[in-house]
């Protein structure tokens, strides 16, 4: 009898072969991806810690730098544009994020709340926008219009709302309990003070993911800042990068040596990369895409 | 009763006719704080949104900077008659519908099958390294992104030395020859975002009740049949409204992208609509009236996919937008 139950027992735990092949295939198709994903960037880390000269006279991927030199960096660090466009980078992600998310929780509150007359108006109005725009040339004279054109302001004011991110929070605030809000408005709590200190603390893995949507976005664009920004005392970094990455491709002016751009974008890149993992808890919580409906 | 039962009659035939202007009162002193919050929301709706949507009328027009929309000469469908006579319309829809489409025959499923495989991987740590490194490229700029293809894919470049050793291909700069443009989009484009468009998929997976699981094991279903009975049905509501949402950017391909990577060299499979419209707009032959009509066109066309593919998936199977 033992022997028979315990034999049985053997046999549930037994994984089956064709699932023990899918479990190595699906390993190995990870683990490929992962090199796939990583050797652009370790080619772009090795180059940039490479000699000039031996990279020009090198061909094909880099996996270690050749003849280490810190030669790029150097120089890298003594390119004043990349500080000026940092530091405007810096202040448009900090205050633009902000007022990003300031805007977008009021909004989410004000369209997740029940009972006024205008919600279906609102919600309309806004996920309408999602789904149609005037497209470049109205918005470009719209933004030069309200005075924004060769302003800073041009890269956060006619970008503060994101309806795709709107949806996400308001999706999350609409799953909050009713009975908070009504308790807190018994104890006389007026919209403010529910908002900020009730339903966003409840919503919060959405609101760090917005969060950072909204900072990355920022950090990363560069065509707005191509259509508005004219004096180089305002330049992003993207648009100092566009010159020294892509321009210097066709255009002799700008002109630069491979391995200091390659410099160039590590310095660019390493503090978006450093924020991300402090979030990533958040990620698969914080997007509900059920979410998106109108 | 009856006494009791007749005010209320009085006020069914009643409120229709108080109602309006009553409701609105009464609305608005309830929720006028409300209103007044998201007055704001609205002003930034209106202005940047909105008003970009009423400037379409200069597609109407030659519009002229000095003039303004009133003193702008109307000129009714001149621009779009023009640009449906344009030389160049065959080319750009042909470049923009062939992208559009190899985005979503390429791109989009990759991140579904992404977040599948990590699903199924048996090591929590393992797949917690796979998410971690398959979100970095999303943090990578655009402008970066393409300043690393045109140096992996220049004439000493990485990816051609590679291609040339297993494929045999023509040592040559790719940027430059139309035909690997597609694929060098949509190649970056995955390496980009395979990542993190899956974490959608992979929050709606860990929406699914495990006790299916169980209960199609003791059924004797095996690791397919559950992946193709239980996992995939659970992800199709998820799939559908990010693909009717892909297909409502559909005709916005990455034109910011590849507006870093062509060349007039590569205009023949890269020029799309967009593109154009940027270039009409701003720096050959410029006509912002023109421009506007082109992008007018493209909007009505991205608006009507949304519109067709939210009212056939809502006839399919009731998942949609609206």
């Amino acid at each position: 009898m033992t022997a028979i139950s315990k034999h049985k027992e053997k046999q549930a735990i037994k994984i089956p072969l064709g699932e023990r092949v899918f479990y190595m295939v699906d390993d190995a198709l990870m683990i490929l991806l992962c090199v796939l994903i990583l050797i652009p960037l370790i080619h772009v880390v090795a180059g940039s810690f490479s000699d000039g000269a031996s990279y020009m006279s090198h061909s094909g991927l880099l996996l270690w730098p050749l003849n280490p030199t810190l030669a790029a960096y150097r120089s890298v660090i003594n390119n004043q544009n990349i500080w000026t466009g940092y530091r405007n980078t810096l202040f448009v992600v900090i205050v633009g994020t902000s007022l990003d998310m300031l805007f977008s929780l009021v909004a989410a509150y004000v369209l997740s709340r029940k009972k006024y007359m205008l919600k279906n108006f609102f919600n309309l109005l806004v996920v309408f926008s999602m789904y149609f725009s005037g497209g470049m040339i109205p918005f470009f004279l719209v933004v030069k219009g309200v005075g924004l054109y060769k302003s800073i302001w041009a890269l956060i004011l006619p970008s503060l709302v994101n309806v795709f991110n709107l949806v996400i929070v308001r999706t999350a605030m609409t799953g909050v309990p009713d009975s908070l809000e009504e308790s807190a408005q018994l104890d006389g709590a007026g919209h403010l003070t529910i908002l900020f200190r009730i339903i966003t603390p409840l919503v919060l893995p959405s609101v760090a993911v917005v969060a950072l949507y909204y900072a990355v976005s920022h950090w990363n664009s560069w065509f707005n800042a191509m259509l508005f920004i004219k004096d180089r005392k305002y330049y992003p970094l993207q648009l100092i990068l566009r010159e020294i990455l892509i321009l210097s491709d066709t255009d002799e002016g700008f002109m630069m040596s491979e391995t200091i751009q390659f410099a160039t974008i590590v310095v660019a890149t390493i503090p978006i990369l450093c924020v991300y993992p402090f979030i990533q808890r958040y990620f698969v919580k914080g997007i509900m895409v059920g979410a998106v409906k109108g | 009763m009856s006494t009791l039962s007749k005010p209320g009659k009085g006020q069914v035939i009643n409120r229709p006719r108080v109602s309006l202007g009553k409701r609105i009162h009464r609305d608005l002193q309830m929720n006028w704080r409300l209103y007044l919050l998201f007055l704001p929301v609205l002003a930034y709706f209106i202005i940047f949104k909105y008003a970009p949507m009423a400037g379409l009328v200069i597609s109407f027009q030659d519009y002229k900077a000095a003039k303004g929309i009133p003193g702008s000469k109307w000129v009714g469908m001149k621009h779009f008659i023009s640009f449906f006579n344009d030389p160049f319309l065959p080319r750009l829809l042909r470049n923009t519908i062939t992208i559009a489409l190899s985005t979503l025959i390429f791109s989009f499923p990759s991140a579904i099958v992404l977040a599948l495989l990590i699903n199924e991987l048996r090591s929590r740590k393992m797949s917690r390294v796979v998410q971690t490194i398959s979100y970095i490229p999303h943090f990578i700029s655009v402008v970066v992104v393409c300043g690393i293809i045109r140096d992996l894919v220049s004439r000493t470049g990485g990816v051609t030395m590679l291609l040339h050793s297993i494929l045999g291909i023509q040592v040559t700069n790719m940027l430059y020859e139309p035909n690997y443009f597609v694929p060098i989009y949509i190649v970056s484009d995955i390496w980009s975002n395979i990542g993190w468009n899956s974490i959608v998929y992979l929050s709606a997976l860990t929406a699914i009740d495990q006790e299916l699981y169980e209960a199609a094991r003791v059924d004797g279903a095996n690791k397919w049949h559950q992946i193709i009975h239980i996992t995939i049905p659970c992800l199709v509501p998820t799939i559908v409204i990010m693909f009717i949402l892909k297909v409502g950017k559909m005709f916005d391909v990455g034109y910011e992208k590849i507006m870093l990577l062509y060349t007039p060299l590569t205009y023949e499979r890269a020029d799309v609509i967009n593109t154009y419209v940027y270039r009409r707009g701003f720096a050959e032959n410029v006509n912002f009236s023109y421009s506007t009509a082109v992008g007018f066109f493209n909007s009505v066309v991205c608006f009507a996919l949304v519109f067709i593919t939210n009212k056939i998936t809502h006839r399919m199977g009731g998942n949609s937008l609206w």
